[in-house]
């Protein structure tokens, strides 16, 4: 990944206090790389941000302690199953995150009010628009900074999970294939949350507010609809299980990768949905993404100046 | 490297009968101006339509209708061009209190398309330009509000742009920190060779600053012409002079004496306490200085001070406000 180095250093180079002070005004006559260089530079400080690096120590250490809190189970899933001699780790790769979906909701409820709010409390958007930077560029360079900051952090534990599997000698192909769909589902689940989080984060320019409504959108779906799923098993209407599944953002990507990516559902009675449910699925997800971007694009529009 | 020598007549800012036009309120109405390259203050009550006009300057805005150019650049269609050339410093607050100013106006550079190095280079020379110096590795939320409004126009400048947009830039300053300010914008373009559109509500101000001022007045243009026509048509001087035993009242002296050779003499207190000693008269060139003078060595008195005393603006302000038709006429003949 493209994280570049932090930036006080140079500014304060033992060289300042040598100089002579008052020098003249230079005119600057480099490159201006403008606007597709000032996008990624966005990008970069977005996503450097949203683990806390280069801010400051106190805002470091909820992303760092959220990453930690995700990888230890790969880790000791890892050490048992080297241990052991498992035949298999004793979670899917695909499972994972559904598993740790709380530990995902806080990070998502922390950092995307921390990438959006700020700008729009400090009133610093009117200095991006201002520039070369254009709206759309603006929503793309923060939209996938928290999105792959969101990959970064569910991808990290699948991959300790695989390397651990492979140095406890597991079936290499088998590994691969199941780490390979994990990491689509993530990337799928990053893109899904980072719109939401965003949305939601952008109405509101209090990071306080941003954060409960991030957290209440997250934990109040998925108990609706798992509360909804477990009904509807204790009745017998299995049928409708997978319907439900439709209603909240980590029951979507379950449902999606029970369809298409080999997984076994956490739905009740492990009713995923069908292959033509799936496709319904996947429909939802790149219908809530591409609506994230629309509505992040509209609120940007009018913020403007 | 050659910067492009900007030729005296060729113009910065350019409007043809701008309007805009919300649904309740006009904020411009057929604004025609030309601003050349210097200090231009844009002046106006607030809700005047000056942020309105930059907004639409940077090409953020689209006109209803009118055309403008920005260094030769059509804002409707070549925005995104004019705001690589150009800065901005927004009236309100715009600076995040977490982060020190060396790394706010660094992102703020790069945002301009600066790359890492050049970035840093040239925030620390922009910091030290504008006044910031030890203070700038410290978060900006401890910052004072003079240091807040160098922090604004250092990102401004970061980019080292052709024309500056600075909204506001001495609200909320005590007068020594206006003071700093208005010699630094004036330097903005004496040292550093950048054209500036500064923007006021306050009309005294902007006459030690600018080469030339705009003057709009509920979206339309009321008057625009060089700081010297406003206020350098004629030369008041204000004298004021020390008491003796053989003159008690030496102002009163000094204006017999002036009266009796034909000089007409104003009482400049303008009814303020204190200021009863000091005597306005209209210089008519050279010999004026040596009457009074002769005057105040004749009566054994001292000169404390001789001083030129420029019209305000806001008196030419007045004046328009009242007879607006004619000054409008002559506002587009001084563009």
């Amino acid at each position: 990944m493209a994280v570049e180095q932090p930036m006080q250093t140079a500014a304060g180079a033992p060289g300042d206090q040598t100089r002579i002070h008052n020098i003249g005004y230079r005119n600057y006559d480099g490159p201006r790389l403008g606007r597709s260089y000032a996008t990624r530079s966005l990008y970069s400080q977005s996503l450097r941000g949203a683990y806390g690096l280069g801010r400051s120590i106190k805002s470091k250490v909820l992303p760092m302690l959220l990453f930690v809190v995700m990888c230890v189970p790969a880790a000791i899933m890892v050490a048992v199953t080297v241990a052991t001699k498992l035949k298999d780790l004793p979670v899917e790769y695909t499972r994972y995150a559904v598993i740790m979906q709380a530990v995902i909701s806080l990070f998502l409820a922390s950092q995307a009010p921390q990438s959006v709010s700020r700008d729009l409390r400090f009133k610093t958007v009117p200095l991006y628009f201002s520039r070369p930077i254009e709206t759309a560029d603006y929503v793309r360079a923060k939209y996938a900074a928290l999105a792959s900051a969101m990959f970064v952090l569910t991808a990290a534990p699948l991959l300790v999970l695989y390397v651990g599997a492979l140095l406890a000698k597991l079936d290499f192909a088998d590994q691969t294939k199941g780490f390979a769909q994990g990491l689509v589902s993530v990337a799928l689940l990053s893109l899904l949350f980072a719109g939401i989080g965003l949305v939601i984060a952008s109405v509101t320019p209090r990071r306080g507010f941003g954060i409960a409504a991030v957290i209440a959108v997250m934990t109040i779906s998925y108990g609706a609809v798992s509360t909804l799923q477990g009904i509807a098993d204790a009745q017998n209407s299995s049928g409708a299980i997978p319907w439900i599944g439709l209603f909240s953002p980590i029951t979507l990507v379950d449902g999606v990768q029970t369809a298409f990516l080999g997984a076994k559902s956490a739905f009740p009675g492990e009713v995923g949905p069908s292959s033509g449910q799936g496709v319904v699925y996947v429909l939802v997800v790149l219908g809530l993404i591409a609506a994230s971007y629309g509505l992040l694009m509209r609120r940007y529009r009018k913020v403007g100046l | 490297m050659v910067r492009v020598t900007i030729v005296v007549d060729v113009t910065v800012i350019a409007t043809e009968s701008l309007s805009k036009r919300f649904p309740r309120v006009t904020a411009l109405d057929r604004l025609s101006v030309d601003v050349g390259p210097g200090v231009t203050g844009l002046v106006g009550a607030n809700g005047a339509g000056k942020s309105t006009l930059i907004k639409i300057l940077l090409g953020l805005s689209p006109a209803s209708e009118g055309r403008a150019e920005v260094l030769g650049l059509d804002v409707a269609t070549k925005g995104a061009a004019i705001r690589e050339r150009v800065g901005y410093m927004p009236e309100h607050d715009c600076l995040p209190p977490d982060v020190s100013a060396t790394e706010f106006v660094v992102h703020m550079a790069r945002m301009s398309g600066l790359p890492p190095t050049a970035a840093r280079e040239r925030t620390a020379d922009t910091l030290r330009h504008v006044g910031l110096y030890e203070e700038r590795y410290r978060p900006i939320g401890g910052y004072s509000t003079g240091m807040k409004q160098r922090v604004k126009l250092a990102q401004a400048l970061v980019h080292d742009p052709q024309l500056v947009f600075l909204d506001e830039p001495t609200n909320g300053l005590d007068p020594v920190g206006r003071d700093e300010m208005l010699g630094l914008i004036r330097r903005i373009h004496t040292d550093f060779g950048i054209s500036v559109l500064v923007t006021s509500h306050l009309l005294g101000e902007l006459e030690r600053t600018c080469d030339h001022v705009v003057i709009i007045d509920g979206g339309k243009l009321l008057r625009s012409s060089s700081t010297t026509d406003f206020t350098q048509t004629t030369t008041t001087l204000a004298i004021e002079v020390t008491d003796t035993d053989d003159h008690p009242d030496g102002t009163r002296a000094v204006r017999e004496v002036l009266h009796a050779r034909g000089v007409e003499v104003l009482d400049g207190s303008n009814g303020l306490p204190g200021a009863g000693h000091i005597l306005l008269l209209t210089a008519q060139g050279e010999e004026t200085y040596d009457l009074v003078r002769d005057v105040v060595a004749d009566l054994g008195l001292g000169l404390v001070r001789m001083e030129q005393r420029r019209h305000h603006i806001s008196e030419v302000f007045h004046a328009d406000a009242e007879d607006r038709d004619v000054t409008k006429e002559a506002a587009v003949h001084g563009s």
